[in-house]
């Protein structure tokens, strides 16, 4: 340790190596640990005014956790946003697969070049910009519901933005093409003469896929599908433009907490959301028997 | 073995479920700017009402989106004063530092980037209230971005530092420069492509931050607040002026950041090559000349 510190100083000098240290200390500290440490700590205490706190009534207590998974209907919230978001990450594989594997096959054609740029401008455009986009598109009287009326499919407007149905759609269009961008990369990777020989060799095209694209493209997959699940079950601007008062995320629970100052009920619905997420990433490392590091790859 | 028939059949298939799903990905978009023209007091393309400019005077004139660009702008530029550095910091230690315990802190310093922005506003605003008694302001975004964003930073730095070559510093230190020279003259220009990249990156994620900035706000008003605001109590076609504008902004700035980008690699590959070249004629030559500088 201390020859590479050593080392570091003939490097840098004294000044350079306090930048390298001080800054990486000061982010990590001030950042990250110990605000982290610090909602957990408020997590435990009860909510009181300032005048109170350090007093007798400030003890360590679990009843904010209590109430965030015994009430009914908190209960209820996690569950459906945690079930949403997974159906979210579901619905985005099952179509950014096909994509990514087509832009992938095209290899280095010009029109795969024009189409990668297409999908980066919608990419580029704010989410709440695209969730507004929906929000007009699923309105009442707005054109989804004028076409389901003409195609006689649905007798009156169907309320799309009064439940559920509108968030899991506006969370789908948000977060897409952070599934496709990893999928493709993967599966940019892989050999086009695997599938040909394996074409050749007579195979149907799910085994292609089963046999030779899946497993090469699993950390892509997996990648994909644990950054869409924690960018939907972590959603705020989507679920507050695109759902109506019946369709709550964990997310506005918190925030409702927040707004009514009680931030230690708000620490604690925050750090069941975050274990929750962390179990669900743990079980995709698990299923797809992928390593950290090669997710970051 | 297959035949050409079901070979075009599988075109068909594969072109229109690509049409499909551009379709899909641009015609949101596009309706949502196109109701910006029509002359109806709510924001649909159904009835037509005729053709008008009228909502992005309507839009241009509310002084309270200035001020709230006008507060983006400030927090994304301290963002950017306080993250490249960081960034930097954290992506020399990672590929330069031979010390214990760097996956450790390579963890730590990369969590934000995956934990949900409201979790990240939520214990900046309580970590700063409990301890120093400093309730919700546009200071408190300012800590709460950076803290993702240098982590951003960091992996542009050390995707340009893995492919460093440490020789350079030492000839300079060998030919007397302090490490501060060598900071400035070796490190700053190698970096150049990257902080550029970093300082653009750093501005849109935080000029588009909505969920760690309305955690640490306060009472301010920043212009994604500003938007949702708007978007959330009852919409009129103003919103969608405002929206037109921003794609349009948005798509410029982005083939823009895609252009330079580019330039700045080749420029970058240039000068590999020319340092390769002058290195050969080094070699070839038994007397040494000077060669100007690029």
């Amino acid at each position: 340790m201390f020859a590479g510190l050593r080392e570091a100083v003939r490097r840098f000098g004294y000044g350079g190596l306090t930048f390298i240290l001080g800054g990486c200390a000061f982010w990590a500290l001030f950042l990250i640990v110990l605000p982290n440490l610090m909602m957990v700590d408020q997590a435990f205490r009860p909510f009181l005014p300032r005048s109170e706190w350090g007093g007798p009534k400030d003890v360590y207590t679990i009843a904010n956790f209590t109430l965030a998974l015994v009430d009914p209907f908190n209960q209820l919230i996690f569950l459906k946003t945690i079930w949403a978001s997974v159906l979210v990450t579901v619905v985005a594989l099952a179509n950014a697969y096909p994509i990514s594997f087509i832009l992938a096959r095209g290899g280095q054609s010009g029109w795969v070049g024009i189409l990668m740029i297409g999908l980066l401008i919608p990419f580029w455009v704010n989410e709440i910009l695209r969730s507004f986009a929906w929000l007009l598109l699923l309105a009442r009287l707005g054109p989804i519901n004028d076409l389901l009326l003409l195609l006689g499919i649905v007798d009156e407007p169907y309320p799309f933005l009064r439940q559920d149905m509108g968030v899991i759609i506006g969370l789908v269009y948000a977060y897409i093409l952070f599934m496709i961008f990893p999928l493709y990369s993967a599966m940019e990777s892989l050999d086009p003469n695997q599938i040909d020989a394996a074409r050749d060799l007579g195979a149907p095209w799910w085994r292609i896929h089963w046999d030779i694209v899946i497993p090469h493209s699993k950390p892509g997959i997996a990648s994909g599908c644990i950054v869409t699940f924690m960018l939907a079950a972590g959603s705020f601007a989507v679920p507050q433009i695109l759902g109506g008062t019946r369709s709550m995320w964990v997310t506005q629970l918190i925030y409702n907490q927040f707004d009514a100052i009680n931030w230690n009920q708000g620490a604690a619905y925050g750090l069941v959301l975050v274990a929750l997420c962390l179990v669900f990433v743990l079980a995709m490392m698990a299923v797809f028997r992928v390593s950290l590091k090669d997710i970051a790859k | 073995m297959t035949g050409t028939s079901t070979d075009r059949i599988l075109r068909a298939i594969v072109v229109g479920y690509l049409v499909l799903f551009f379709v899909y990905m641009f015609a949101p978009l596009i309706y949502m700017m196109a109701v910006a023209f029509n002359d109806s007091r709510i924001p649909t393309l159904n009835p037509w009402r005729g053709f008008t400019l009228n909502w992005f005077v309507v839009m241009w004139e509310d002084t309270r989106m200035w001020q709230s660009i006008w507060k983006s702008v400030v927090i994304a530029f301290w963002v950017i004063v306080l993250s490249i550095p960081l960034g930097l910091a954290g992506a020399l230690f990672m590929v330069r530092l031979q010390v214990p315990g760097k996956p450790l802190i390579y963890s730590i310093l990369i969590s934000p980037v995956l934990m949900p922005g409201i979790i990240i506003g939520l214990s900046t605003l309580v970590f700063w209230d409990a301890s120093f008694d400093i309730g919700g302001r546009w200071q408190l975004s300012v800590l709460g971005q950076s803290s993702f964003i240098s982590a951003y930073c960091m992996l542009l730095f050390m995707a340009r530092l893995q492919r460093f070559d440490p020789t350079l510093e030492e000839a300079a230190a060998d030919l007397g420069a302090t490490p501060l020279q060598v900071f400035w003259t070796i490190m700053v220009p190698y970096m150049r492509p990257a902080i550029l990249s970093a300082v653009a990156i750093s501005f849109f994620q935080s000029f588009e931050n909505y969920n760690t900035t309305t955690f640490t706000i306060g009472n301010d008003n920043t212009f994604t607040m500003y938007i949702v605001g708007k978007v959330r109590k009852g919409v009129t076609p103003d919103t969608n002026a405002l929206a037109f504008v921003l794609v349009v902004a948005t798509v410029i700035g982005g083939v823009a950041y895609e252009l330079v980008r580019r330039r700045e690699m080749k420029r970058a590959a240039r000068r590999a090559r020319r340092a390769q070249q002058a290195d050969e004629a080094l070699v070839a030559t038994p007397t040494p000349v000077a060669q100007p500088a690029d």
